[in-house]
């Protein structure tokens, strides 16, 4: 069976009745919303704990890493279903996929160069340390210089 | 050889797509996953700068304002409004593709002027957001005086706060009488400002309450020009994505596609603003969440 207009479409997409479509739509709204709440939810937690006297910076990381996994799964779900590449043949996932991998290269790589250099600062520059760390509640012994723009 | 299954077919033996989609939908393919490519790299060297620096912005400092809510502290509040604008005219999108499917005109109209709507409302509160950056003043601490700053991509306010009350006070002393004005102003609002102007800078400076203003630094310089272009750059997407949709809704209007025999060229469409829906998802993330 070929497409009416595109004869290089050779199997049609399944068509969808109406009921399942709209249960399908409903279900991944609901689930895009519902993530969208746990991750407001999590970065309100976040707040509230860096407000506390005592903040866990393990915790602030963990639902960091939960928003961050989330936030995947809202990607998922948009390209699969409202994108529908979730219906397409495998050959077309893969050719958008498999590129995409890259992304893991790029991600680790640029934000580990960017820590790299804050460390790399902070042992021989010394004033950039002393300038940008930021203070306790204490207050200092002598008045700290104020800091201009950061080069 | 006919097709009999999917898996059995012989996708690259010619005469046929091997993606198994006409040529327009593919490209649009392969024009989304390098813009992806390009907001990657956008926010991935916004992590890399960030991860450079001893201090970063605290984003629910940042972003704690709603419209018509004056100086209320709501972190997250807005955004969310935003981030379901953008879930909500994706669905609608998807609904104007199926109606597409059918060859429903008056569906495809009709839900393609929701999702238009939707793209509005979401640029509209953009500008808001933009508009309360740049122009919602706040202290900062630089070079021995008090200044009043906006988020702009030269500077920013949201450095770490001056707890040194030894140097604010010394920095208070240098501060010019219209920057006193408008700082007493920022709390007091008993005062009109041409009240504060006429009085002394001795009465201003005595008005002045740093257990109220929280005095800061200026914030990463860099902090500016990311958002502001970042979100800038998204915010053209979904303004071309809205101009797109305009154009396809006239399109639809004046029977194009009934003539063409389908609505293929709303599935590209909706392929590009369920894109921006996508960018949005990793933008929220990065500048709003964590």
């Amino acid at each position: 069976m070929q497409h009416p207009a595109f004869e290089e479409v050779t199997v049609q997409h399944e068509q969808q009745d109406d009921a399942a479509f709209n249960k399908k739509i409903r279900k991944t709204t609901i689930l895009l919303s519902v993530i969208t709440v746990i991750e407001l939810a999590l970065g309100l937690a976040i707040y509230t704990i860096h407000k506390g006297p005592d903040p866990n910076a393990t915790l602030i990381l963990a639902f960091k890493g939960m928003i961050c996994i989330l936030t995947l799964a809202k990607a998922y779900y948009i390209v699969s279903v409202f994108m529908h590449l979730g219906d397409e043949i495998r050959n077309m996932i893969m050719t958008i996929v498999v590129p995409l991998l890259l992304f893991i290269w790029f991600i680790i790589a640029f934000i580990y160069d960017g820590h790299s250099y804050k460390e790399l600062r902070n042992e021989f520059d010394k004033h950039f340390q002393e300038t940008t760390t930021p203070v306790q509640h204490q207050p200092a012994e002598k008045p700290q210089s104020p800091v201009g723009g950061k080069e | 050889m006919s097709t009999t299954t999917v898996h059995k077919t012989k996708w690259w033996s010619g005469g046929k797509s091997p993606f198994n989609l006409e040529y327009g939908k593919v490209m649009m393919w392969y024009f989304l996953m390098s813009d992806t490519f390009t907001f990657g790299a956008f926010l991935i060297s916004y992590g890399s700068i960030r991860f450079s620096q001893n201090t970063w912005v605290d984003h629910n400092v940042v972003f704690s304002a709603f419209p018509g809510a004056g100086h209320a502290n709501l972190p997250l509040a807005f955004v969310s409004v935003m981030t379901f604008i953008l879930i909500i005219s994706s669905v609608t999108m998807v609904l104007a593709v199926h109606a597409g499917h059918k060859g429903n005109k008056q569906g495809v109209i009709k839900w393609l002027l929701w999702t238009i709507l939707g793209g509005v409302a979401f640029l509209s509160c953009q500008a808001w957001e933009w508009h309360h950056l740049i122009t919602g003043e706040h202290a900062v601490l630089v070079n021995g005086q008090i200044d009043l700053i906006g988020q702009t991509m030269g500077a920013n306010p949201w450095g770490n706060i001056v707890h040194d009350q030894a140097a604010l006070t010394s920095a208070l002393a240098n501060t010019p009488h219209e920057t006193l004005v408008h700082l007493v102003h920022s709390q007091d609002h008993s005062h009109s400002i041409n009240q504060l102007a006429a009085m002394s800078d001795t009465q201003l400076r005595g008005m002045v309450d740093f257990a109220e203003i929280h005095v800061r630094e200026k914030g990463p310089i860099a902090f500016g020009g990311y958002f502001f272009g970042i979100t800038g750059f998204h915010g053209f997407h979904v303004f071309s994505g809205v101009v797109i949709n305009i154009i396809m809704v006239i399109m639809t209007k004046k029977d194009v596609f009934k003539k063409r025999g389908h609505y293929l060229m709303i599935e590209k469409a909706g392929l590009y603003w369920h894109f921006v829906d996508l960018v949005w998802v990793f933008v929220f993330l990065c500048f709003y969440l964590i």
